[in-house]
């Protein structure tokens, strides 16, 4: 074909990427209508992201302790969790705050993800105190021979915050310098506020350059691009126990939160329409193939929906369950 | 007879050997100062952190993720009201994940007026720590509680508050540490050159731990210092040495005060406090932070919600002025936080009021 795109990356790992994105955005949408028909109180999600945080995932040093890679998430990062094979369901569930809900027992909103077993770090709504977060296990992971690191994710408004300069200092200071991927998700807004006329600087990743820190801003809507520059900056992170900071910019396609009514932003670029544009252009896949695999995903989690509005509520005696590690009970 | 400052400072140094805790930091905790009241001297695993409570806060909640023992130190209270979302977060964690992570972490900071600090080294942070579910909080009295209670907080999967009262990391111990040298002044002499810093260049001196032996200080129980019949004083930190001393004042004079040593804020001894208060009658609630919004409102509030019925005269609370700071002025800090006199006069007005 003519003008057909040309990928670097091999037509098998397109496909898993392209799987990948589809199916994080049809979960967000699932998670959405959940919220639209009452079943969810809140959404904040990741849509829009996709493209660059599904191959973020896809490259994550997945297990428990110093060793794998720890992750310190913002609200938008489903892409990243699907990606290391946490189950749709599961996102439903914490969505209908049901007990089985396995990131916080019905306890948060969706999207706020936990899992131990995987160095995922609870996230929290609180803007930026991830990266504050970030320095403790980078700290736990600077010794020489761990072969983890530290990465952290965060959008562009929530880099005002002071955290986002204490990670910056902590994680170059000259007698530890610290393995943390700083990562800025930059869709430039922070909730209704343009991210242009509150800040002053340029590029946020150029706060890097006074600490010494290596950097780089790319296209977060294009998965490619932002397969190569996760792993140029992994590696970097990975071989030489110095932080990254990685500014990529993305979309956000269905407004900040239900709070902002969560419909689609059609004058934003859709990384998945532009990724399917070129993947049906070069011959990867027709179609029909990706119409089809958004319709299963879309039937699949329809069922989930509807077993997850079967699943059982938390009991309200368990509220003072957890407060304590181990503890059940009312503990005072 | 060593200082409450001794005794943190060998309470960290068995943590380190035997307790696994890999990262003591703060702002000038590391050498050569060793902490601004030398609590940190001659450790081994101790470092300077960046001026910033934020960072120091969210790097001890991270490495608790991280599975790995942290002792973090907030230079004095006045500063960690910046860290509060952090300090909220590292309290939830555990109970927001549905009991998934467990928070294995110190946060120790000197507290309370006493020392003329004025009006931002004088603060307390009782009031706001019981405010954080999800911490333990601890507050020793003397030397061998300040080295139990930082042990029990080392062993901890939860995260806690180990408030050190400013003005009392100078004052000896009458009980002796388990390991110390003996409780006289020679022993005292000895301990000091065995674990004190010198002063000038220390960066080839090494100190000398004595054979330290595990105490722990069981979180959640309090200790009665002074037993009595006619009223109880419950209270913690500084505030124990001076409700000793109006109790012993009073006893001369046949009014027996009941003085209980809370050791832990949170969780606390309520089994201790209500067996005294029904043996008692009458109960004073006493520490210097503000009154409005104190912790020992809600002890108030408990007492009168499960004793009502059997209490003699109104339960009180003695606790420090509404106001913003601790003057700096002799009469404004006098004026500023419970003093002895103050508690001698509600003791006595206790007691004073008919059944």
């Amino acid at each position: 074909m003519k003008n057909a795109k040309k990928f670097k990356l091999e037509p098998k790992q397109l496909i898993r990427i392209h799987d990948l994105m589809v199916k994080s955005r049809v979960l967000e949408e699932r998670l959405i209508r959940m919220y639209k028909q009452n079943d969810g109180y809140f959404w904040i999600g990741g849509p829009g992201e996709e493209a660059f945080s599904g191959p973020l995932g896809l490259q994550v040093k997945k297990g428990k302790g110093l060793d794998f890679d720890f992750l310190h998430l913002h609200y938008r990062s489903s892409p990243i969790m699907l990606a290391m094979g946490a189950e749709p369901i599961d996102s439903l569930r914490q969505m209908k705050n049901v007990a089985t809900d396995p990131y916080s027992g019905g306890r948060n909103f969706g999207n706020h993800y936990s899992k131990r077993d995987w160095n995922v770090v609870p996230v929290s709504s609180t803007i930026e105190t991830q990266y504050a977060t970030a320095i403790g296990t980078g700290i736990a992971q600077a010794k020489k021979g761990c072969k983890g690191i530290t990465i952290v994710n965060g959008g562009d408004a929530g880099t005002a915050e002071g955290e986002f300069a204490s990670c910056l200092i902590w994680s170059s200071r000259p007698v530890m310098p610290l393995p943390i991927l700083m990562i800025v998700t930059n869709n430039s807004y922070g909730i209704s506020t343009p991210a242009a006329t509150q800040h002053g600087e340029k590029q946020i990743a150029d706060r890097a350059t006074a600490f010494g820190i290596k950097k780089a801003v790319i296209d977060g809507n294009n998965p490619e691009e932002s397969w190569f520059a996760i792993k140029d900056a992994m590696d970097y992170v990975r071989t030489e126990r110095k932080p990254f900071l990685l500014e990529a910019k993305v979309s956000r396609l269905y407004g900040h939160s239900s709070a902002s009514g969560a419909n689609f932003v059609a004058d934003e670029q859709d990384c998945l329409a532009t990724f399917e544009a070129d993947l049906e252009s070069a011959g990867v896949l027709t179609r029909k193939e990706m119409t089809d695999l958004r319709e299963k995903y879309n039937a699949e989690f329809l069922e989930q929906g509807k077993q997850v509005k079967q699943e059982p509520m938390p009991s309200g005696d368990t509220i003072y369950d957890h407060v304590y590690y181990g503890q059940k009970g009312r503990y005072w | 007879m060593a200082s409450m400052a001794q005794a943190i400072r060998m309470a960290l140094a068995y943590g380190e050997q035997n307790l696994g805790i890999e990262h003591i930091f703060g702002e000038d905790v590391g050498p050569p100062l060793g902490g601004v009241f030398t609590v940190t001297q001659g450790l081994t695993k101790t470092w300077n952190a960046p001026l910033d409570e934020r960072g120091i806060v969210g790097a001890a909640l991270g490495l608790a993720y991280a599975n790995v023992r942290c002792v973090a130190e907030i230079q004095f209270c006045d500063y960690i009201y910046n860290t509060i979302d952090l300090l909220k977060l590292a309290g939830m964690s555990c109970w927001a994940t549905n009991g998934d992570w467990p928070v294995p972490m110190t946060i120790m900071t000197p507290v309370g007026a006493g020392i003329r600090g004025s009006i931002y080294h004088s603060h307390s942070f009782d009031a706001t720590a019981t405010h954080i579910p999800g911490f333990k909080i601890v507050m020793p009295s003397n030397a061998l509680d300040a080295y139990g209670l930082m042990l029990a907080c080392l062993k901890e999967n939860n995260p806690t508050f180990y408030l050190k009262p400013k003005a009392l990391l100078r004052v000896e111990g009458e009980e002796p540490i388990p390991g110390e040298p003996p409780l006289t002044p020679e022993g005292r002499k000895q301990l000091k050159a065995m674990i004190d810093a010198p002063l000038g260049d220390r960066s080839k001196w090494k100190p000398q731990w004595p054979a330290l032996t595990d105490y722990t200080v069981e979180i959640g129980k309090g200790k009665i210092v002074r037993e009595g019949s006619h009223v109880t004083v419950v209270t913690y930190g500084r505030h124990v040495l001076i409700a000793r001393d109006v109790a012993d004042k009073l006893r001369d004079e046949g009014i027996l005060v009941e003085v209980i040593d809370m050791r832990t804020l949170w969780p606390y001894d309520w089994e201790m406090i209500s067996a005294s208060i029904r043996k008692t009658k009458r109960v004073i609630f006493v520490n210097e932070d503000t009154e409005v919004s104190n912790f020992g409102e809600h002890l108030l509030r408990r007492a009168v919600d499960e004793l009502f019925y059997e209490l003699h005269a109104r339960p009180k609370l003695l606790a420090g002025a509404f106001v913003p700071g601790i003057g700096l002025s002799d009469n404004l800090e006098i004026a500023s936080v419970p003093q002895f006199s103050d508690i001698e006069k509600a003791c006595r007005d206790l007691i004073s009021e008919l059944a």
